[in-house]
């Protein structure tokens, strides 16, 4: 039984493809869902995709949260099955509220590509084999990926960066979770550390346990 | 608004000659209409009719094996096997980015992949080669963060990971900077996408964004014309880049693209809807009726003058099957992008633009399109040249302090670190990339396939401004020597030629010597000269021109891209191996500029059999697995290759490199053709160093990698901490 993952395209995504393909190179059903769709094929989770969408002119996933799909994706959310947001997804699922606090501009201002190391914390549904403490080297790609928790809530941090912050994040902060545990978001990109030929291969481990976290999810219903 | 009344001022003023005004009296047999006369000047301005350069670029080299489509296309084609094609180019965007260094960077960046997507292929990799003035300069540094910057936000935002490229510093590009933008895309060989009109009836389809006021003359006035003064004034002609509409658009064309219904397809860039409507219907022998108030337009009350000349980003024009049209107007529907029917095909050779109305342009496509005036210019070898390139080692103080010397040049803005640069840019998007900035050349994989492509841009304008015939063959033979260090076999070239103003001999004759230098390596070594773009007028009144830059951006090719070579080290306790010979040669090196403030003599000596059978040694090395690292020697010669590969390993060395005669900063510093530096497993070393003798390549065991210090003989040891740091803080300290 394989997962079935749905990678949503909203106008702008860049990562859709590259997340897609690492998820089906792990063995799962990969569906694309476009950003127009009012109703979603059969799905076990959803995963919202890095890039610029609607161009992010601006606020990162700000005209994003009003694409048609994402009424879909809030009753996917509220009903337990696992959400992943990667870069402009985590962006994207902070401004639809389905996740805490907010992204901001880089400190210095500037984009920034370059490995990191993260450490894991409390990855909610993704825990199947991301025991925390456990260290992972993954690619950042973004020019707005400093997070901001919201003042009166304290987020359950899922990643932390570890040596170099890239980005000025409070508290170092990588990935946070909902309260539920279902819907997670990172900025950095586990699907481009999955093929060896292209580096690290450390985000294999973290979209396998979203697929568990899938498979958990329909054996549940 | 009425048009102005046409007069040879006013023609004068489009920046068009007496001969070239008398030329349209004969044509027309009447006087132009102002659109007409808007027409006459962009597509005979230098940009677009290449009038000073036709002759040259017609003696280079342009067939063999692999091409599938050479210059005269939006892009070059060459066959990478396995059914796919790589479709390249590289193109100039100076004088805008000059103007308006983030705007004009960005667009230059959405030219050259509207240039590759136009003809069917998906953008793969981008690479960017700079020139500014120098570091200490506050207006530099304001221009490179633009640059970049520019850069990084369109390609970043469009999705095309940047790989790679150049950035160097010479005071004699202050006033005029170069940005040139490659891209290269990867498409099925059986669906390569044409600019033809063919097929008269067939209807004419403008799609993508709206026509703005934004660029109007920006390829006719602003790259076809030397600064001055009144530059700043010119801040309107630089055109507005939207990524996020260009990413709509590809996905959008290559939709519209399989549906089988087009025909010919060509993107507006310089000259915008006149330059792309009158090229198709030239290529085909046809004609094109157009109505011009059916162009979707951003902005009320605009001319005909206005729409026919706009340079707004993000458009393109189409040809489909009659019939068909619908289907393609639907795939934009989908995308939420402009597209409309603005004219036909026909068969009488004509353009017929149509404006409320009435006729405004009523002109035949051929003489003006194919049949462009063409000037033989003056050239003179300019006075003083050969004075120049004299050099008496002899006379050079001998270096007493060889460590410093390596840790100045690791720290100089032409040797440090790039990261600054290509942080800002995503080098990882389309998960294809094999080996990231910072090497030689980026190896990018062809999706869906084994196979790689290793891509480079080079050329040393120190170089070329001391002899441009030589520096002109060391830009070719340093390119092929950079993709062949990871192991590719170079397959063919594009080129990018920056240069002063053809009108003033000595320019002209950089140019002629520069062409003829790159025509003879190419032949040379095999490679054919598939796309490229000519940048003329760079140069600022009363300052001079720039250096001659003949940029020459390359793709090789890898048949198995996990055989792929990094620059840098992999693991202490390998073998170092030296591969090549240096000579008795420091003429126009980095280390004569940086320590000793000279820059003169005559560039190395360049041998391309030598080249060749370095190239074909490095390909089968690392097809055999021989290769840990390998890393060519150039800039800063094999003393800075080699602290380059322990640098950005941070793994040490401990090597001697070969004698070449008395001087030890020859040894360390001499910039010789044809070499390079391996690293090995010890127990394959004897493997290495027979299969270069059977290629005829001079090798040699010099060291050991590992340990935290870099040690060269002769006499160079220093702490590898402290070389990373230097050679780190440079760009990072002097632009935050």
């Amino acid at each position: 039984m394989s997962a079935r993952v749905g990678v949503l395209m909203f106008p702008g995504s860049l990562d859709d493809r590259d997340l897609g393909r690492s998820f089906g190179l792990l063995g799962a059903d990969v569906r694309m869902v476009w950003h127009k769709d009012t109703r979603l094929p059969e799905l076990d989770g959803i995963a919202a995709p890095g890039g610029f969408s609607y161009g992010d002119y601006l606020r990162a996933g700000a005209m994003a949260r009003f694409s048609p799909v994402m009424r879909a994706v809030l009753d996917f959310a509220a009903s337990g099955r696992p959400v992943l947001g990667v870069c402009n997804g985590f962006q994207i699922l902070c401004e639809a509220g389905l996740l805490p606090g907010a992204l901001v501009r880089n400190r210095d201002l500037k984009f920034v590509c370059q490995d990191v190391r993260i450490v894991v914390e409390d990855p909610g549904q993704l825990r199947a084999e991301l025991p925390p403490g456990r260290d992972l080297v993954l690619p950042v790609k973004h020019g707005e990926g400093a997070y901001m928790p919201d003042p009166d809530h304290k987020p359950r941090v899922a990643f932390r960066y570890v040596g170099t912050n890239p980005n000025g994040s409070t508290d170092d902060i990588a990935g946070v979770a909902n309260e539920a545990g279902n819907v997670v978001g990172l900025m950095p990109h586990p699907e481009y550390a999955v093929d060896p030929l292209l580096g690290s291969t450390d985000g294999a481990p973290l979209l396998r346990s979203f697929m568990a976290a899938c498979l958990a999810a329909r054996t549940r219903r | 608004m009425s048009d102005p009344e046409v007069t040879d001022a006013l023609a004068r003023e489009h920046g068009l000659s007496e001969h070239e005004i008398a030329l349209i009296g004969e044509i027309l047999g009447r006087r132009p209409t102002f659109p007409e006369l808007g027409i006459f000047s962009v597509m005979w301005s230098e940009h677009c009719s290449y009038k000073s350069s036709k002759r040259y670029l017609k003696t280079l080299p342009t067939a063999g094996a692999c091409v599938v489509q050479g210059p005269g296309e939006n892009a070059g084609v060459v066959d990478v096997g396995e059914g796919r094609v790589a479709v390249f180019k590289i193109e100039s965007h100076n004088h805008p980015s000059y103007v308006e260094p983030h705007g004009g960077a960005a667009t230059g960046v959405g030219g050259i992949l509207r240039d590759i997507f136009t003809m069917g292929a998906r953008p793969l990799a981008s690479l960017d080669s700079l020139r500014f003035g120098s570091l200490e300069d506050p207006h530099q540094r304001f221009l490179v963060r633009g640059v970049v910057a520019g850069i990084a936000d369109y390609g970043n935002a469009f999705g095309c990971a940047t790989v790679g490229g150049e950035v160097t510093f010479h005071p004699r590009y202050s006033r005029n900077i170069l940005v040139n933008a490659m891209n290269v895309g990867i498409a099925r060989a059986d669906q390569i996408f044409l600019a033809s009109a063919s097929g008269p009836g067939n209807p004419v389809l403008y799609v993508g964004s709206k026509t703005g006021r934004d660029g109007i003359h920006g390829a006719s006035l602003l790259a076809s014309a030397e600064f001055d003064e009144e530059t700043d004034a010119k801040r309107p002609t630089v055109q507005l880049g939207d990524p996020f509409t260009e990413k709509l658009l590809l996905e959008a064309c290559l939709e519209a693209m399989a549906t089988g219904a087009i025909v010919g397809i060509q993107d507006m860039g310089a000259a915008g809807l006149t330059c792309s409507s009158f090229e198709m219907a030239s290529r085909s022998g046809t004609g094109i009726e157009m109505d011009l108030d059916r162009v979707p337009q951003r902005e009320t009350g605009m001319t005909a003058y206005e729409l026919l000349l706009s340079e707004s980003q993000e458009r393109m024009l189409l040809v489909a099957e009659a019939g068909r049209e619908g289907e393609i107007l639907d795939v934009f529907a989908k995308w939420d992008l402009d597209a409309a029917i603005v004219g036909r095909v026909t068969d009488d050779g004509k353009m017929r633009v149509r404006w409320h109305g009435r006729v405004v342009v009523d002109i035949p496509v051929d003489p003006i399109a194919a049949n462009a005036p063409v000037y033989e210019r003056p050239i003179a070898e300019p006075a003083g040249r050969a004075a120049l390139r004299e050099l008496d080692l002899a006379k050079l103080p001998a270096e007493r302090d060889p460590s410093g010397a390596l840790l100045q040049l690791l720290a100089s803005p032409n040797l440090c670190s790039r990261e600054w640069v290509y942080r800002q840019y995503d080098q990882l998007v389309q998960s294809s990339t094999v080996l990231r900035p910072g090497g030689d050349a980026a190896v990018v994989r062809i999706p869906e396939t084994e196979r790689g492509l290793a891509l480079t841009t080079d050329c040393n304008p120190r170089w070329c401004a001391l002899d441009p015939y030589a520096g002109a063959q060391h830009a070719v033979a340093e390119a092929a020597r950079n993709a062949a260090v990871t192991g590719a076999r170079p397959l063919a070239v594009t080129n990018c030629l920056n240069f002063g103003s053809p009108e003033r001999p000595e320019c002209m004759w950089e140019f002629a010597e520069a062409t003829r230098g790159m025509g003879d390596a190419c032949r040379a070594l095999g490679l054919p000269i598939v796309s490229g773009n000519v940048s003329f007028y760079n140069e600022t009144s009363g300052e001079g021109a720039i250096p001659p830059t003949p940029t020459i951006g390359l793709v090789g090719l890898l048949e198995d891209v996990r055989h792929a070579v990094p620059a840098s080290f992999r693991a202490p306790g390998d073998d170092v191996v030296f591969l090549g010979e240096t000579r008795e040669e420091l003429g126009g090196s980095e280390y004569l500029a940086v320590r000793h403030g000279l820059e003169r003599g005559a560039p190395p000596a360049l041998d391309l059999a030598a080249e060749l059978r370095l190239q074909k040694l490095l390909a089968a090395a690392a097809a055999r697995g021989l290769l840990r690292s390998a890393h060519d020697c150039s800039d800063g010669g094999a003393a800075v290759a080699l602290a380059e590969c322990a640098i950005r390993s941070g793994i040490g060395l401990d090597a001697a490199l070969p004698a070449a005669g008395p001087r030890p900063d020859v040894a360390l510093f001499a910039e010789s053709c044809a070499r390079a530096v391996a690293s090995c497993a010890p127990e394959r070393t004897a493997e290495l160093l027979g299969l270069a003798g059977e290629h005829g390549v001079p090798a040699a065991r010099i060291g050991r990698t590992g340990g935290e210090r870099i040690r060269i003989q002769p006499r160079v040891d220093v702490a590898l901490a402290e070389a990373h740091d230097l050679w780190s803080r440079t760009l990072p300290e002097a632009l935050g």
